[in-house]
């Protein structure tokens, strides 16, 4: 299979005065209001969070290789548990697949040069790199070992130093999250081209609606609840300490206030990727655009009232219990609606296996799974016996590593000739993606036994009898992080050496494969104008070859 | 293919994904041992679910794969695929069947959870007194006042405090124990990292749970320092123990024999050691053991109790399996003795 | 994969490419001024915050014996100027804005330097009251959620003065605003009311419910 690699060459212009030079390497060290800049600045920050997440990862697998603590200190394993998912959490997901696409996509998707507030957008992404700081440098206190959920008094009596760094890390993290949802918003409402109707609007920007509009909900209430945990530690009150009048469960309240609907900012932006790749690669009119956007902003509104499904053990009364079950259950409903609407979308396709379908394809595959297992949680009766055990373990990372990591592979796979103008390795992106399937199930579904037998998560030594199959999650493990090296290497390959890529490679619609490839600095020198939905394939047979003249004369040219 | 009509096919393909669902919800040895009487009714309602997972997975997973297969780029073909993009009667149905499915397990789970008694975390406090003379009248020797007077034993619920304990969440009298007292009553405490097993009546405290088979009991459950949560995983049931709060499990064991006690919430860094056991004894072995102990720690004085405790691997909460790692945990006799005064008064930052 | 010689994103859209470059720039300059509604976005979102601490405020009440405490009551004369000073200074900052709607930067500046006094005035009494309630932050439940939640407003009551001042900082070049180019002058009188509102509903949980 050939790859696209034949750049428009013909009807170089003269780069007219207004149109600014490209960006040199150094300024996307600096605090540049570019939003494809910051958008890089998201994704590689982002990248790097996650390898050292990953690193600590694979410290706890060897350390759950065997029963006994012999690997790391119980301490070590809970700070790294901790700032594990912290990281891949607030250091990766949600910067990559908000901050990151976000950024990158988002105005070129609704033909705007820019995001409705630039120095807003920049301020919000170096909030990040200090809050990394804080969260690595609380390891030489320690390091918070409380959990990411930090639940009080816990985390009111353990590391405190360390633990004050990390609220201070996700206060900043929460205020960039904050900050970018308001731009997003804005740009999308306010700045789409006039010719783009609302039902033109890729399905990317409206999962990134649904998600500005919960993270914008949800994110201030955590910060509350942070707010008063640092109090808690720091300056003497008693919130949470229910020897002097306070009330641990609040906590729990608050934190999973935000933290559920996190869970959705974490998949509702990949939901969005999925619905961009999948037509591409199938060459297929995305199936059921309408009941795809809905869904979106159904699951946003819904998400909101779940949050009591973590704490179905926790001091919560019989009817708090019944009720986040039922409203834990119709999640599934709008999600399940995107997963079919994917999967008819495949239906009559002409797919290409090109590496943004495959992980695509095993997002589908892997969140069925994940979804599944979360119908199961839903039920309260049931999460009694699992929670907090290795089955949920098993599911979130499903969802989450299943889910968005494989989503945000898909979209680095699609986007990367957008972003640097450089094709990747395709042969490369099948190795990385069938370690990277391989490893995800032999990592995580014997997980789902361990649990249900009587594995407690978050333990860094547990009963011998478990022994066989963490072995079997640790090997997998490895597997996960050996499979970081190809793509590592397809990376910085291409993006140094690979083949130039043209303006549109994958012949898609959507406006950000309308200009070059990078984008120029004010990503066209003409604003394109509407004329086709986003995602027409196959809908104006004979077209490719009529429009073929026409194209010479005004395609945007490659540099 | 062409020979066997689409129809028979479907029908066929129909049938054989519902029985290998069915096979597979009830044969999938994911769940261990059912040893309390919620145990089937959780199983059960997993089994179901499982059951339409189990289809549900077949049915999409077969289909990515065989589109996958079925609708790959031809070598040479570059157009574009069929330009569907929607049917409104199919997306209404596939949005009314997981609506159907989903109010369906609601309900389900709603039936379940009322019967395991999640519905009525708290009632058992109103029959205080009458459970109190209930258990003193089948105890085989004297209360737990005896073995008080000056040296109060350590954490020793008497039978007045029991009566007040109100457990405001968890799991109360399901459906076979409605309008009964509980048969015997335990106050369970979480500490980093062990649990106490406290029987008010009798005055014996313990770092293992002993219970009679085929009996209602109530565990009182609160924590000392940090949440915990008691978990066996043989009888499915799973409450946190709150510092400050009063929650509770009730169930009747269903199966002589010994299971783990688990503590499923992350309570520091020997989280993970915090385990200890449950042994359903019959009525006989269980009357014997109460005797002796009773017996036992009439003759000793607290500290000894709480040396004990830390020293003795049979009444060491955590077995023999983290014995390696006591003095590290910090249990020692000082910290159990520390657990004297009531939880109002320990200060968090020890 | 398909070799892609042949774009077909031309069948999408059409670039308009007779459009002169000075065009382009004059469109590109006039994009709306959104600030007013990313300020809107963000009150509303950090109003949230506020309801965090008004959800815990009302738990913890909820779950007490006493409230407030023996020994922690409230008083109520010296807030309740206070409040009366803080929700007219809404109605004065609002003056400052029609002002510059009519041209009138005099006006504007006169009420603006009026309520960053009221505004002013309203954070030395908060400090006064903190001074003589005879209990501290950490006092008891309720004092904590007492200093806690006045503290957070009047942190946002002091930003909304810097606001202020800044606009009157910047009201000093002649021409800045006018009635035609104040989105400034609005910005910080939303903030104000926003602070104002937060306020209203702080008093009566804190001060008014307490006496029931």
């Amino acid at each position: 299979m050939a790859q696209a690699q034949v750049p428009v060459e013909t009807g170089v212009i003269a780069t007219p005065a207004h149109v600014h030079e490209p960006w040199k390497w150094y300024d996307y060290f600096t605090f540049n209001i570019d939003h494809k800049v910051i958008g890089i600045q998201y994704l590689v920050l982002a990248f790097v969070f996650y390898l050292i997440g990953g690193l600590m990862a694979v410290a706890m697998r060897t350390e759950l290789a065997t029963a006994d603590p012999d690997f790391i200190s119980p301490a070590l394993y809970n700070a790294f548990l901790t700032n594990h998912g912290t990281i891949m959490i607030f250091f990766w997901v949600v910067p990559a697949a908000i901050g990151g696409f976000g950024n990158f996509l988002v105005p070129l998707m609704v033909g705007a040069r820019d995001m409705a507030f630039p120095k807003l957008n920049a301020i919000a992404f170096w909030l990040n790199p200090p809050a990394g700081a804080l969260l690595l440098g609380s390891f030489f206190f320690g390091g918070a070992q409380s959990g990411w959920t930090s639940y009080p008094p816990l985390s009111a009596i353990t590391a405190n130093t360390a633990q004050s760094m990390w609220i201070l890390a996700l206060v900043l993290v929460g205020s960039s999250s904050i900050l970018g949802s308001v731009n997003f918003l804005i740009t999308i409402f306010f700045m789409k081209v006039p010719s783009m109707r609302w039902d033109q609007l890729p399905l990317y920007c409206w999962s990134m609606v649904a998600t500005s509009v919960l993270a914008l909900v949800s994110t201030p209430v955590l910060a509350a609840g942070l707010t008063l945990l640092l109090f808690d530690i720091n300056f003497g009150t008693s919130f949470f300490k229910p020897e002097e009048g306070g009330n641990v469960v609040i906590y729990q309240h608050l934190f999973w206030f935000y933290s559920h609907p996190a869970v959705y900012l974490m998949i509702l932006p990949i939901f969005g990727v999925m619905s961009e790749v999948i037509p591409v690669h199938a060459r297929k009119p995305i199936f059921g655009y309408k009941a795809i956007a809905y869904s979106s902003l159904a699951i946003c509104l819904l998400g909101l009232f779940v949050w009591v499904h973590h704490m179905f053990t926790s001091g919560t009364p019989p009817w708090m219990r019944l009720f986040f079950t039922i409203s834990t259950l119709i999640v599934a409903v709008p999600t399940g609606v995107k997963i079919f609407s994917w999967v008819a979308t495949l239906w009559g396709g002409k797919i290409r296996y090109t590496g943004a379908m495959l992980f695509a394809v095993g997002l589908l595959s892997m969140f069925v799974l994940g979804g599944l297992s979360g119908v199961t949680l839903g039920a309260a009766p049931f999460d009694v016996h699992v929670h907090d055990t290795y089955y949920v373990v098993a599911h979130f990372h499903y969802v989450l590593f299943g889910g968005s990591v494989f989503g945000l592979y898909a979209g680095i796979y699609h986007w990367f000739p957008k972003i640097t103008g450089r094709m990747m390795n395709e042969t490369w992106a099948r190795v990385h993606f069938v370690l990277t399937f391989i490893g995800t199930n032999i990592t995580f579904l014997p997980m789902h036994q361990l649990g249900m037998h009587g594995m407690p998560r978050r333990v860094a030594m547990y009963d011998p009898q478990f022994e066989a199959l963490n072995k079997l999650c640790t090997f997998g493990a490895f597997v996960l992080a050996f499979s970081i090296l190809p793509f590592l290497f397809n990376v910085i390959w291409s993006w140094s050496k690979g083949p130039k890529a043209s303006g549109n490679p994958w012949n898609a619609l959507t406006l950000e494969w309308t200009t070059d490839s990078p984008p120029i600095v004010e990503n066209w020198e003409v604003l394109p104008v509407v004329t086709h939905g986003p995602y027409d394939y196959g809908m104006n047979v004979g077209l490719n070859g009529q429009v073929e003249p026409v194209e010479e004369a005004i395609a945007p040219h490659s540099s | 293919m062409k020979q066997i009509p689409a129809p028979l096919l479907t029908l066929i393909a129909g049938v054989v994904i519902t029985l290998a669902s069915l096979w597979l919800g009830y044969n999938h040895g994911l769940l261990p041992e059912q040893a309390s009487e919620q145990a089937p009714l959780v199983d059960e309602l997993f089994n179901v679910m499982m059951v339409i997972s189990t289809a549900l997975f077949i049915v999409v997973q077969g289909m990515i794969i065989w589109f996958m297969i079925r609708y790959r780029q031809r070598a040479g073909d570059d157009t574009d695929g069929i330009p569907v993009d929607g049917n409104l009667p199919l997306e209404a149905l596939w949005t009314a069947i997981p609506a159907v499915l989903v109010i369906g397990i609601g309900v389900y789970s709603v039936e379940v959870f009322q019967e395991m008694g999640g519905l009525s975390p708290g009632s058992h406090p109103m029959m205080g007194h009458q459970h109190a003379a209930a258990v003193v009248a089948q105890a085989p020797s004297p209360d737990g006042q005896s073995i008080g007077g000056d040296t109060m034993p350590l954490m020793a619920m008497t039978e007045a405090e029991a009566a007040d304990f109100d457990p405001q969440y968890g799991f109360g009298a399901g459906t076979s124990m409605m309008g009964n007292a509980p048969d015997v009553t335990v106050a369970v405490t979480g500490m980093q990292y062990a649990w106490l097993f406290n029987y008010p009546n009798s005055g014996i405290m313990t770092g293992e749970l002993h219970i009679p088979v085929g009996k209602d009991v109530q565990l009182d459950l609160t924590a000392q320092d940090v949440i915990h949560s008691f978990w066996v995983p043989q009888f499915r049931l799973k409450q946190d123990a709150l510092p400050g709060q009063q929650t509770g499990l009730r169930f009747r064991a269903t199966k002589v024999g010994t299971y783990p006690v688990v503590c499923a919430e992350l309570c520091g860094s020997y989280h993970g050691g915090m385990r200890s056991q449950v042994i359903v004894h019959t009525q006989d072995e269980y009357d014997a053991w109460l005797e002796e102990n009773q017996v036992a720690q009439a003759e000793t004085s607290p500290d000894v109790v709480a040396a004990n405790l830390s020293k003795n691997s049979s009444m060491l909460p955590t077995g023999d399996f983290l014995q390696p790692y006591v003095a590290e945990m910090g249990i020692t006799p000082e910290a159990i003795a520390h657990l004297h005064p009531p939880a109002s008064e320990v200060d968090s930052a020890s | 994969m398909q070799g892609s010689t042949v774009p077909s994103e031309t069948s999408e859209v059409l670039i308009d490419g007779a459009m002169p470059a000075e065009a382009i720039a004059h469109e590109h300059e006039a994009h709306p001024d959104l600030r007013v509604w990313g300020l809107l976005t963000f009150l509303a979102s950090e109003s949230l915050m506020f309801g965090g601490f008004f959800a815990t405020y009302l738990l913890l009440r909820g779950a007490a014996a006493q409230w407030p405490p023996e020994g922690t009551e409230v008083e109520l004369l010296l807030p309740t100027i206070n409040t009366v000073i803080l929700v007219s200074s809404s109605f004065v900052i609002h003056l400052g804005d029609t002002a510059v709607k009519k041209n009138d930067v005099k006006g504007l500046r006169l009420w603006y330097i009026v309520t960053a006094v009221m505004g002013i005035v309203f954070l030395a009494g908060q400090v006064y009251e903190y001074a003589t309630l005879g209990y501290g932050l950490k006092s008891n439940i309720f004092a904590n959620c007492f200093y806690l939640m006045t503290g957070f407003h009047g942190l946002h009551v002091f930003i909304g003065v810097c606001l202020i001042l800044g606009v009157l900082w910047r009201s000093r070049r002649s021409g800045h605003y006018s009635s035609s180019h104040h989105t400034g002058v609005e910005m910080a009188e939303i903030y104000w009311h926003f602070v104002d509102i937060i306020w209203i509903v702080l008093f009566t949980l804190l001060y008014i419910l307490t006496r029931f």
